[in-house]
């Protein structure tokens, strides 16, 4: 027992094989913009048009844009690693989550004077019903064994008409500055904030994991569910609640994303954004057919993502062929990161180094 | 065990919850209408010449024929955007039982869904089918099965590809044209040096492919015309702003946006914020959108947009034109009706134009 724990608690900081795919990945990228052109890494402080500084360039912009996906890779490794499968519905769940946000703050008005109700008011109650919505999700999957991506599939198509429907149809616009802190900058402060809420959201999944069995149980039930019921955990509960904390990472994301343009389009908010969730549960080297994972991993493979986009805006790829350059990359990444490769490459090698040895 | 049935009651009373929802979305629109028809109506009264007569003409007639005109409406999901919104709504209160209207409204984002419905709609023996369709192909067999059943089908919002023959009229927007009047009021402005952000928006959509090819054109054809960055910004407005930022790190010089719509065009605008870039009527950069949401029309008139084009939702009264042509036996003079689209300038603009064809409240 004492074995699995430490073990667990390895998993849980990352073992640094797993890191390697995604920091390679990372190296990779800048190395290619150093190379061909090194003011991709300039960094300047600008005033906005408030007559704030602000910090500007292309790895504030990764920091910054990242940090949704990031935040969301969290929730997307726990569900995977329980499940062994997949929510296709967090972009949806966002529109949701970000109905409620704005019909909380705006009422029924469409673009209020004030806000009707304080900001963390509107936060907390979205989390509550994204954590419901991701709820929904558990108790299709855990209770009524429904395949994951069948059973948000549910969701996925009516997350977006819920969204519209909260709202009345109506796309409503915050007034309110403060309101713009969140997706952007507080005054004097020139590091965007999403960074901050980024950090915060990894320091309370570090603490969870490294302090409460979340992790351990999680992977247990991932890598066998009836040996783990036999342990004496409950499978149907941690499966549960790897949805539910799913949904909490969801309001979190939308809150910035809503934040960003104090508005958003229910049809196209985070759109896809769960696939690239997904990716970055991959790239992080973590088997979709769950079992072990590592957090820092998925997190990394989050920000792998956004570089790669990021580079790619900072290039002018076409935007006919933006999705086409972008794929080639993921292949590439998502070869090399699975668990079959790495396994045979670490292989290989051995048997390198093997045969150095012989030959000295 | 409790956990279990805890579980289930929970996940019973959310799809009570989901379904509720549903039921009343349905409900919805109709409940919008009654409440805000007062405002709606001015919104379409500005557009035809008299507004009140007008809508007393038609319930007139209404009555006086003592006979509802069952029309059938196929359209693509409101919540898809603040247009399909607008549209759907404008279609709403047009074919109204005031105005000797039966109506049946079917909504689907997908082609296979939308046939079905018209399938079902020719089952109901409608008198007109009014069809906007989610994607051009695929509509000969259900139309030639409302042909054989003396179905008349008016198209509207967006053409298919079928014979000409198989519907009375089709209703559209002229995106080309869109297009080409925001280019050439760009070019009005006189500026030495046009170097231009261009947004595009969903690649391969009409409304793109009609908005990015007048400006590249344009770009192709003119020395002084110059686009910096073109990318996709699929009509998210984060996207957008992602873009502008991207340009803006890579210190590039640019003195225009051109926004394929308004969600963009906001999120270009937020980016330009954040990095104390000046814009709008007295700033730096010029800021170009399209669609006329109310919030962008606002903008307008603040200064802090330049220009805003419209992509007209309000189709109702064309159609209603075309159906009394038909049941007065008139001939129809075209096939094809290019909506009228007006353009906005942050010189020009007045509240009344934000009122009236600003879409969305």
């Amino acid at each position: 027992m004492d074995n699995t724990k430490s073990k667990g608690t390895l998993a849980i900081l990352g073992s640094f094989r797993q890191l390697i795919i995604p920091l390679v990945a990372i190296v990779i990228l800048a190395l290619f913009n150093l190379i061909v052109d090194p003011s991709f890494f300039h960094i300047a402080i600008k005033e906005n048009s408030a007559g704030n500084p602000v910090i500007s360039g292309n790895l504030i912009s990764i920091l910054d844009f990242g940090t949704e996906l990031a935040i969301l890779s969290i929730g997307m490794t726990l569900v995977t690693a329980a499940t062994g499968g997949q929510d296709i519905s967090v972009g949806s769940a966002m529109a949701i989550a970000g109905a409620v946000i704005l019909r909380v703050l705006c009422g029924t008005d469409s673009a209020p004077e004030t806000i009707k109700a304080p900001i963390i008011v509107a936060f907390l109650i979205s989390c509550v019903v994204a954590m419901i919505f991701g709820a929904f999700n558990g108790v299709l999957v855990s209770i009524f064994k429904i395949q994951p991506m069948v059973a948000t599939l549910i969701l996925f198509t009516a997350g977006r008409s819920i969204g519209a429907w909260i709202n009345s149809n109506r796309l409503p616009v915050v007034s309110d500055v403060e309101f713009t802190y969140f997706g952007g900058n507080i005054p004097g402060m020139p590091i965007p904030t999403p960074f901050f809420i980024a950090i915060a959201c990894f320091i309370i999944i570090a603490l969870v994991l490294k302090f409460t069995n979340l992790g351990l149980y999680t992977q247990a039930v991932g890598i066998n569910e009836k040996s783990s019921r036999l342990n004496g955990i409950n499978p149907t509960f941690i499966k549960f609640i790897t949805f539910v904390i799913l949904g909490l990472c969801v309001a979190i994301a939308s809150l910035i994303t809503v934040s960003r343009v104090s508005s958003m389009n229910y049809s196209t908010v985070a759109k896809d954004i769960e696939m690239d969730a997904i990716l970055a549960v991959a790239l992080g080297g973590n088997a979709l057919s769950g079992g072990k994972f590592s957090m820092a991993a998925s997190i990394l493979g989050a920000y792998v993502i956004q570089f790669l986009g990021t580079t790619l805006y900072k290039f002018d790829v076409p935007s006919a062929a933006i999705s086409a350059y972008k794929a080639v990359v993921v292949i590439v990444l998502v070869v090399f990161s699975a668990p079959v490769v790495r396994e045979k490459l670490s292989a290989l090698w051995k048997k390198i180094r093997v045969s150095k040895k012989e030959a000295s | 065990m409790k956990k279990k049935f805890l579980g289930v009651v929970l996940s019973v009373a959310m799809v009570a919850s989901l379904l509720a929802g549903c039921g009343d979305k349905e409900d919805k629109p109709q409940e919008d209408n009654a409440a805000t028809e007062a405002p709606a109506d001015d919104a379409n009264g500005d557009a035809e010449a008299t507004e009140a007569p007008a809508d007393d003409n038609a319930q007139d007639e209404g009555n006086a024929s003592g006979e509802e005109i069952y029309v059938g409406v196929i359209n693509n999901n409101p919540t898809e955007s603040g247009y399909r919104t607008a549209n759907d709504k404008d279609l709403r209160e047009k074919f109204c039982p005031e105005n000797g209207y039966k109506a049946e409204f079917v909504y689907g984002d997908k082609n296979e869904e939308q046939i079905s419905a018209a399938q079902q709609l020719i089952n109901n023996g409608v008198d007109y089918l009014l069809l906007s369709a989610a994607d051009t192909a695929g509509w000969e067999t259900v139309l030639e099965d409302a042909k054989n059943a003396g179905i008349k089908v008016i198209l509207f919002d967006r053409t298919i590809d079928a014979p000409e023959d198989l519907y009375e009229a089709s209703i559209v927007s002229d995106m080309d044209k869109e297009g080409e009047t925001a280019v050439n009021w760009l070019a009005e402005q006189g500026l030495d040096k046009y170097n231009i952000i261009h947004i595009q928006g969903k690649m391969g959509s009409a409304a793109q492919k009609g908005r990015s090819k007048a400006l590249e054109t344009k770009v192709a054809d003119d020395d002084n015309w110059n686009i910096v960055t073109q990318q996709t910004g699929n009509w998210e407005s984060s996207e957008a702003q992602e873009i502008v930022q991207s340009a803006i790190d890579a210190k590039k010089e640019f003195n225009v946006i051109y926004a394929e719509n308004d969600n963009m065009a906001d999120g270009a605008v937020k980016a330009l914020d954040k990095a104390g870039i000046t814009h709008g009527a007295d700033g730096d950069v010029i800021i170009m959108g399209f669609d006329c949401n109310k919030f962008a029309l606002k903008a307008v008139k603040e200064g802090k947009w330049n220009y805003d084009g419209q992509c007209n939702p309000f189709q109702a009264k064309y159609i209603e034109d075309i159906i009394k042509k038909l049941e007065n036996g008139e001939p129809i003079d075209e096939k094809t009706v290019i909506l009228d689209e007006k353009y906005f300038d942050s010189k020009t603009i007045t509240d009344e134009d934000i009122e009236t064809y600003g879409i969305g409240e």
